[in-house]
């Protein structure tokens, strides 16, 4: 205990008078957090809409003014037949073409079901994506209002968006915030504890540890402590900003936020402390870390969603702590759930932790 | 059986396929200062790395006051002081910062055993705040002795703690051996240049992986067998050719400005030598007997083997 307590000094004097290293373990994050907050975001404005009214009636009219009365969508163009919609969508001019078809009025007061169709503009894929869920969305609403209670006869041609639900004002940023917030903490652990484990054995004073009776358990926990406690701050301080500028939402407990945490983070931590096992030099750690840290980011589920992957990257997904985490944060803040919720996360990251924990004491006894 | 501070018996090891360590045998007294000499390369690294418990070797056995280094490596480790030959503390540190954590380690203080470094650290005091890794290449030296020495040891290894410094340092470093030799604490200490190998009490001969002579730098000059001139000219590189070209001749090497050279034949004198050379049209502007360094013997080990 004495000799963790020593080792766990010496690293925190270490962390504060590094010039390099303290910004970017604090302001960084900061940075960060705000920027891709801002700029993450799935919300699109004045997309040019391109209109094909056959039907001509009160109700079409009802449903353009509807689409251009949002802020979503502009009127952008009038079109009389298919090869101007297409010449338009070619042209990049456009991004949805609204037809709406003869008849249609016709078909919301009979029993029928009424048909409009979207032409979308998918050079972007996920514009086009938003593009249909806004499209939707506003259809279905019109058509809500257009019927009363009588939707539940007809059965709409419209999908619904979950999504929504915990977030009804369709704000991004609070989606967005805490996996971003969990992202950047992630990246900074793994690389923070790879980076100076391998600095110690490429400085040489590992060897001269390893003659003091210091032993290696002892070498790993005053590594492991001192980069927890900065996992916590960085967290925190992260979340603390989300709260005060973006106003997110906090249904949940924040201390079963926290007990989540404190588990987690040993799975990066391992995973850090493997990657300084094998390897020889920093850049090689940076580069090995890097190809974690980006697989891990792009699959977690912030900017695709996990379920629509294959069934492999899936079950290989299984080892990113990534995916939990942005997952746990969501329940938690977003929908409030509790701990009977959140036990099978916390369950998992306990197998994970000692798993990779072990695996990495291991070879570090191996190597050293 | 006396008790050695440092005893080793038949010790190889391997990497892969070099072989560093060769049936390696050697003993160290308590209380000497002991040489590990040798070229790079020869083992000495290996050698003292297996002696605190770092590395372990792969046959033969290796122990330090009666420990032995495979089993009692803890308790090794509380009693050796080890100066890697690289600079192996923190840069980033100060230098007060890494004397404190190195005594802390040891469960000791710097003020417990302050009076074994004091004449060392005396004269790292004014940089005490500096950090580490901007101190001179001498004072990084010194700060690593003193890291080395803070929880008293009872043996000090030293791998190559000279290399790469500059003359007056190494005089210097020499002297704080020599002091704390004289506090009881047994030193060995490995370097690659042959002139500090007679400031130890007793060498041992290095040379890719085997021993090739153990005794005081005394004696090992004396198994030098021939009288040994120094010639000096101004046609060196012409006198080293038409001297090997001598059948005679049985050791020719340059030293600097002097040519060492060495007769089978003992009967030979200057005399005879330098009208050698005249009949090359060399002219010697000086020709002195003189006794043979330790690096002449170590050449001529290294030709003509062990004969102990």
């Amino acid at each position: 205990m004495r000799n963790i307590f020593i080792l766990v000094r010496k690293e925190f004097l270490q962390i504060f008078r590094n010039r390099q290293l303290l910004p970017f373990m604090t302001v960084l994050p900061v940075i960060q957090v705000i920027l891709l907050t801002f700029a993450a975001n799935y919300e699109i404005k004045n997309l040019r809409l391109g209109i094909w009214d056959l039907d001509q009636s009160t109700s079409a009219q009802q449903l353009i003014h509807k689409f251009t009365g949002a802020k979503f969508f502009q009127e952008k163009a009038l079109i009389s037949n298919q090869k101007k919609a297409d010449e338009l969508l070619m042209k990049d001019e456009v991004d949805l073409v609204l037809v709406i078809p003869k008849d249609f009025e016709k078909a919301i007061h009979s029993s029928n079901n009424p048909a409009i169709q979207f032409q979308i503009n998918a050079l972007n894929n996920a514009k086009a994506g938003i593009v249909q869920n806004y499209a939707s969305a506003i259809t279905q609403d019109f058509l809500n209002e257009k019927r009363g209670n009588s939707t539940l006869l007809a059965s709409p041609k419209i999908i619904p968006i979950t999504n929504y639900w915990y977030n009804p004002t369709l704000n991004y940023k609070t989606i967005m915030l805490p996996g971003i917030v969990a992202e950047v903490m992630t990246l900074i652990i793994i690389l923070i504890c790879a980076l100076n484990v391998v600095r110690e054995r490429e400085i040489g004073t590992i060897e001269q540890l390893n003659v003091t009776p210091l032993k290696k358990h002892e070498f790993i926990l005053g590594k492991l402590i001192p980069f927890w406690v900065i996992g916590h701050f960085i967290f925190w301080a992260g979340i603390a900003l989300g709260k005060i500028f973006f106003n997110i939402p906090m249904v949940g407990s924040l201390g079963l936020l926290e007990l989540f945490l404190a588990i987690f983070l040993f799975v990066p931590l391992g995973i850090g402390l493997f990657i300084s096992t094998a390897v020889e030099t920093q850049q090689q750690a940076l580069f090995t870390s890097f190809f974690f840290i980006i697989l891990f980011i792009l699959m977690c589920g912030l900017f695709t969603p996990v379920e629509t992957m294959p069934d492999w990257a899936q079950y290989i997904n299984q080892l990113n702590p990534l995916k939990y985490f942005v997952e746990v944060n969501r329940l938690i803040l977003l929908k409030g759930s509790g701990l009977k919720e959140i036990y099978p996360f916390i369950a998992k990251m306990i197998i994970y932790g000692i798993g990779i924990n072990l695996l990495a004491i291991w070879r570090f006894k191996k190597t050293n | 059986m006396e008790k050695y501070a440092i005893q080793i018996e038949s010790l190889t090891k391997r990497y892969d396929e070099v072989l560093a360590l060769d049936q390696v045998s050697l003993h160290v007294e308590e209380g000497e200062l002991f040489g590990l000499i040798g070229p790079d390369g020869a083992g000495k690294t290996t050698l003292i790395k297996i002696l605190v418990t770092i590395i372990g070797a792969d046959d033969g056995k290796a122990s330090i006051l009666e420990m032995d280094t495979r089993q009692a490596k803890k308790s090794i480790r509380e009693i050796v002081g080890y100066m890697p030959g690289r600079f192996s503390l923190y840069p980033d540190l100060s230098v007060e910062e890494n004397l404190s954590f190195f005594a802390r380690a040891f469960d000791t203080t710097i003020t417990e055993n302050y009076s074994l470094i004091e004449s060392i650290y005396d004269q790292l005091k004014p940089f005490k705040d500096r950090k580490a890794g901007a101190l001179s290449g001498g004072m990084k030296q010194k700060l690593a002795l003193c890291c080395a020495l803070i929880h008293r040891p009872k043996i000090l290894l030293l791998d190559e703690p000279t290399t790469g410094v500059d003359a007056v340092s190494r005089k210097e470093f020499w002297q704080m051996l020599r002091e704390i030799k004289s506090q009881g604490i047994t030193i060995l200490v490995s370097t690659p240049y042959m002139d500090e190998a007679n400031l130890c009490d007793r060498i041992a001969f290095l040379q890719g992986g085997k021993i090739l002579s153990i005794d005081s730098p005394k004696n090992i000059t004396d198994q030098f067998p021939w009288q040994l001139f120094a010639i000096k000219s101004q046609q060196k590189y012409a006198l080293i050719e038409w001297l090997r070209a001598w059948e005679k001749v049985s050791y020719c090497y340059a030293f600097g400005e002097y040519l060492h050279v060495a007769f089978e034949d003992n009967t030979i004198q200057a005399k005879a030598l330098n009208n050698y050379l005249g009949t090359g049209s060399i002219s010697a502007s000086e020709i002195t007997v003189i006794s043979p360094t330790i690096e002449d013997t170590f050449i001529y080990l290294m030709e003509h083997g062990t004969r102990c």
